[in-house]
């Protein structure tokens, strides 16, 4: 399936009869916007094959645009903008972006999931109704002009006669304000990249100026008349529930509006931000006791006994037989953390519920799922909720914006005003649904001559809750406290694969991934089986920035540096001797090249066994197969007295089909790197008997702006005839593996578990001895 | 609640406000400013950092009390989009942002350290930011953006 087709995929109705489905790509650790949620867009929303639904042109020949993909920072809006400019041939200037308002903009499910350049760059959707704007508009002129649509051209806003510019017409004066009242043409000609003069350019991002001067509104931002302050209390302990709520306590205190309390969720309403701090801090709760934790040095080991929903990806039916006969057997366990989305500024809403109408400021990922959820929690008719994107800190995923979206809302109602919430760091940081653990099996046999020949791969991994959907708030903390359940989880043993899902790389990059009567994985090793064991958390997990796609490629390109150092292969030559993907192979010899690399078996020699040695590691991916290409190479130090490791420079080498716009693709692709490479190095959800005790930057360690910041070298991989595929999330995918690989060369220890902190590598370095 | 006279990039406000208030909730609630922002409450992130007599502090764990009589400078009082500060030129010719939540913190940290230590190397400067979080990770263009004010600072 091309990436085009699978944002298409997004659209449609799945969830007729497919709970089943819901379930196992839910605890599948992918995005489940791209097929859980990818459902007809809701009743209300602008009409998907209507050219008026994207492209406004007024009578001054401005152009507003609107989009279901908003800009989270990840520079889309920037990268839209130059594609409505291109496609109508009018200035980057020109063109407005409106995006994720429900009383405006297209229903285009979730930003998530790197789909937003597929979906809306390929051959429908935005890209699609902008080109056949142009057409209609050139159609529109010639009737005008009395001159067939072969000899005009347009450019600036201007339709022109071809050798006689005196004869022209400009949109404004075409279209007026009115409607284009045209259908969105699958045949309408995109321009080609050869011809582009403003999409494919490094445009700086027109909401650049007003952050660096304090101008941008973030949802933080948002102030209404008359406006409130709410905080909520949440609960002391997993799975604990309130006994009683003792109002007196805090009645006296200045400020204070009212407290709310609903089965389990307890909040307070204040004229003041630090007013309701403060009462909410004072605030007498009586709670039962918490449900108890599983310990977290058992927990990965642990994963293997727990009931568990299978789903099997590929599965050759020989690899038992192939690994009985191969020379030499491999098997490694791999273990990932929870990880937290950490956003920088705590989550925050602002929500307005007057009698049944209600408006609601969001930093959702998705506006429209806020309506029909938002809707059911105050117990409004869907149409009268009207749910606004506003930009709140970087999320990375399903941070705390939902969850507070439902807060602010909640006390609104009780209030009968509008009520901002900010969530504490603590509330964010102890309830947030974090990226999922897991724990990770590889065995793989060689041959004689040292070449792949079997692989399996098995994982463990628990969930719980999720992106809400249209339909279940009970899928983030504030959901659930009032009453909602989680999407369920159902055991059940794994069915045969029916048609292939490389599913958010449970399938590894070299094998065949062999379905039915086709090959479509990446690779070449023909005898291949994947086993997924869902679970249940103890924890909300939900979408972190390649959710599944890093953890499983942590496991399979530390792996296949462990096979290549086996057969004393050079780990680059060994990876391409089991690809026969054109992309990735691009990417991985483009990171290569940049490199230099020299071509040699992993571990270094002659490095000493004390002090400060250096080493290099590779990896590569194949993001959910085939949307979006990284291959990176990074120098390290690690420091053998310490167990720290320095990474010291990278090569990227990155694809994501034609370049929207290079420097937002390099500007992904280095944070995406360094991202990673705090999450490898630092990251991980502490806890206790009862509680999650990460809580504040002290207990979760993000790497400062104050590290030794490693020399990041990109190399974009332009590929102006392929599809457009996600940006935002294959370099981060790459790094652990990278660095734990690069630690293997310099020291010849190999670390299996996130996060790769000083004291695993001392201990793994006192083991070697 | 008591009077409290704040003077906030040049100019004085006067403010009906618990003493104990901290100082960011009178500049984001009360003053209507976007430039400092709540990240942790804890200052440990910096994104709700002003500049307070010439010295970077964190706004969120700083008692309106503290400040009273002194200059406040906010992201805002720097400069504006149509003529922004030196420095946060520098940021926007590096289109060093992503979210851009974190500039605050990074902006007027790193001016305030430079203002003071206009020869201060790329070390100094890195442990002067090591108190700041940016969660995009940007750093490599903040870097450069810094350095660049850096360099202007330095002639």
């Amino acid at each position: 399936m091309t990436p085009a087709a699978r944002a298409e995929l997004n659209r449609r109705n799945f969830l007729k009869g497919a709970g089943a489905l819901i379930v196992g790509f839910r605890m599948l650790g992918g995005d489940v916007a791209r097929a859980q949620f990818g459902q007809a867009p809701l009743p209300g929303a602008p009409p998907m094959d209507q050219v008026d639904s994207w492209i406004a042109i007024a009578a001054d020949g401005s152009v507003t645009a609107f989009s279901g993909k908003e800009e989270l920072g990840q520079g889309i809006s920037t990268a839209q903008q130059q594609l409505v400019a291109e496609e109508l041939s009018v200035p980057f200037e020109r063109v407005k972006l409106i995006y994720c308002d429900t009383a405006l903009t297209p229903d285009q499910a979730y930003t998530s999931g790197s789909q937003s350049h597929p979906a809306n760059f390929n051959h429908g959707n935005l890209a699609q109704a902008g080109a056949t704007a142009r057409e209609a508009l050139l159609k529109m002129a010639s009737q005008q002009l009395n001159v067939p649509v072969e000899r005009l051209s347009a450019a600036n806003g201007v339709i022109s006669v071809k050798g006689d510019a005196s004869k022209k017409v400009t949109y404004g004066q075409l279209v007026g304000g009115k409607k284009l009242n045209v259908v969105l043409d699958k045949n309408a000609k995109r321009k080609p990249a050869s011809e582009w003069t403003v999409l494919g350019k490094p445009i700086g991002r027109p909401d650049m100026a007003a952050m660096a001067t304090g101008q941008f509104e973030y949802v933080h931002n948002v102030r209404l008349p008359g406006m409130l302050h709410g905080r909520v209390v949440r609960p002391p302990a997993v799975g604990a529930a309130v006994v009683s709520v003792d109002e007196g306590s805090v009645k006296d205190m200045p400020g204070v509006v009212k407290v709310v309390t609903r089965k389990n969720f307890v909040g307070v309403v204040a004229e003041k931000p630090w007013q309701a701090m403060q009462a909410a801090e004072k605030l007498k709760v009586s709670w039962t006791a918490g449900s108890g934790l599983p310990k977290q040095a058992e927990f990965h080991e642990s994963m293997r006994k727990q009931p568990s929903r299978d789903v099997k990806l590929v599965d050759s039916k020989d690899t038992e037989q192939t690994l009985a006969a191969a020379a030499t057997v491999l098997k490694s366990t791999y273990y990932h953390p929870y990880q937290m989305h950490g956003s920088v500024g705590s989550s925050c809403a602002v929500a307005d519920v007057q009698g049944d109408k209600a408006t609601i400021y969001s930093p959702t990922q998705g506006v429209w799922y806020q309506k029909t959820t938002g809707a059911m929690i105050l117990g409004l008719k869907p149409e009268n909720v009207h749910v606004i994107f506003r930009r709140g800190a970087g999320c990375y995923g399903l941070n705390g914006a939902d969850t507070v979206t439902y807060d602010a809302a909640i006390l609104s109602q009780a209030v009968g005003k509008p009520v901002r919430v900010q969530l504490s760091r603590k509330d964010e940081m102890a309830w947030e649904n974090y990226g999922n653990a897991w724990t990770i099996d590889e065995r793989a046999g060689l041959d004689a001559k040292g070449n792949i020949i079997a692989w399996e791969h098995e994982a463990w991994t628990p969930g719980l809750g999720n992106r809400p959907g249209p339909e279940t708030p009970g899928n983030v903390v504030t959901g659930m406290l009032i009453g909602y359940q989680p999407q369920a989880f159902r055991p059940g043993a794994a069915q045969e694969p029916k048609s292939y899902n490389n599913n958010s790389n449970g399938v590894p990059s070299y094998v065949a991934g062999h379905v039915g009567d086709k090959s479509q994985g990446t690779g070449t090793v023909k005898s291949e089986k994947v086993l997924v064991h869902n679970l249940v958390s103890p924890f909300w997990t939900g979408p972190l920035r390649s959710p599944a796609r890093l953890q499983n490629t942590f496991a399979h390109e530390s792996f296949m540096d462990e096979l290549a150092a086996r057969v004393k292969a050079d780990p680059v030559e060994y990876r391409l001797r089991h690809l026969h993907d054109e992309r990735v192979i691009g990417v991985l010899s483009a990171a290569a090249k940049a490199a230099k690399w020299e071509t040699r078996p992993s571990p270094k020699a002659g490095n000493a066994k004390t002090g400060v040695v250096t080493g290099r590691g590779v990896a590569c991916v194949a993001y959910e197969g085939d949307n979006g290409y990284t291959g990176i190479v990074v120098e390290i130090e690690v420091n053998q007295d310490s167990g720290k490791v320095a990474v010291k420079r990278m090569w990227v080498g990155i694809d994501a089909g034609p370049i929207s716009n290079p420097d937002g693709l390099r500007n992904q692709a280095e944070g995406g790197a360094l991202q990673g490479m705090s999450r490898a190095l630092g990251e991980e959800v502490t806890w206790d008997e009862q509680k999650v005790t990460s809580v504040d930057w002290k207990t979760y360690h993000s790497l400062p702006l104050g590290f030794e910041i490693p020399k990041i070298e990109c190399v974009l991989v332009n590929r102006p005839d392929e599809e457009a595929t996600g940006a935002g999330e294959t370099s981060i995918t790459v790094m652990a593996a990278a660095i734990g690989n690069a630690i293997f060369d310099a020291t010849g220890v190999r670390l299996r578990q996130i996060p790769l902190t000083p004291e695993r590598v001392k201990e793994a370095l006192r083991a070697r001895g | 609640m008591s009077a409290i006279s704040l003077k906030v990039n040049g100019r004085t406000h006067m403010l009906d406000l618990d003493p104990a208030t901290p100082l960011l909730y009178a500049l984001s609630d009360d003053l209507g400013l976007r430039g400092p922002k709540f990240g942790c409450g804890l200052g440990q992130c910096g994104s709700c950092t002003a500049i307070v007599n010439g010295t970077a502090v964190r706004s969120c764990v700083t008692p309106v009390s503290a400040v009273v009589g002194k200059d406040i400078v906010t992201l805002e009082g720097l400069g504006t989009p149509e003529k922004p500060h030196p420095i946060q030129k520098a940021f926007i010719d590096e289109q060093a942002a992503q979210c851009g939540f974190c500039l605050n913190g990074v902006i007027l940290t790193a001016k305030a350290f430079l203002d003071k230590n206009p020869k201060a190397s790329e070390s100094e400067i890195q442990q002067a930011l090591s108190g700041v979080l940016c969660r995009c990770f940007t750093h490599v263009r903040m870097q450069q953006a810094i350095q660049r004010y850096a360099k202007a600072v330095a002639k």
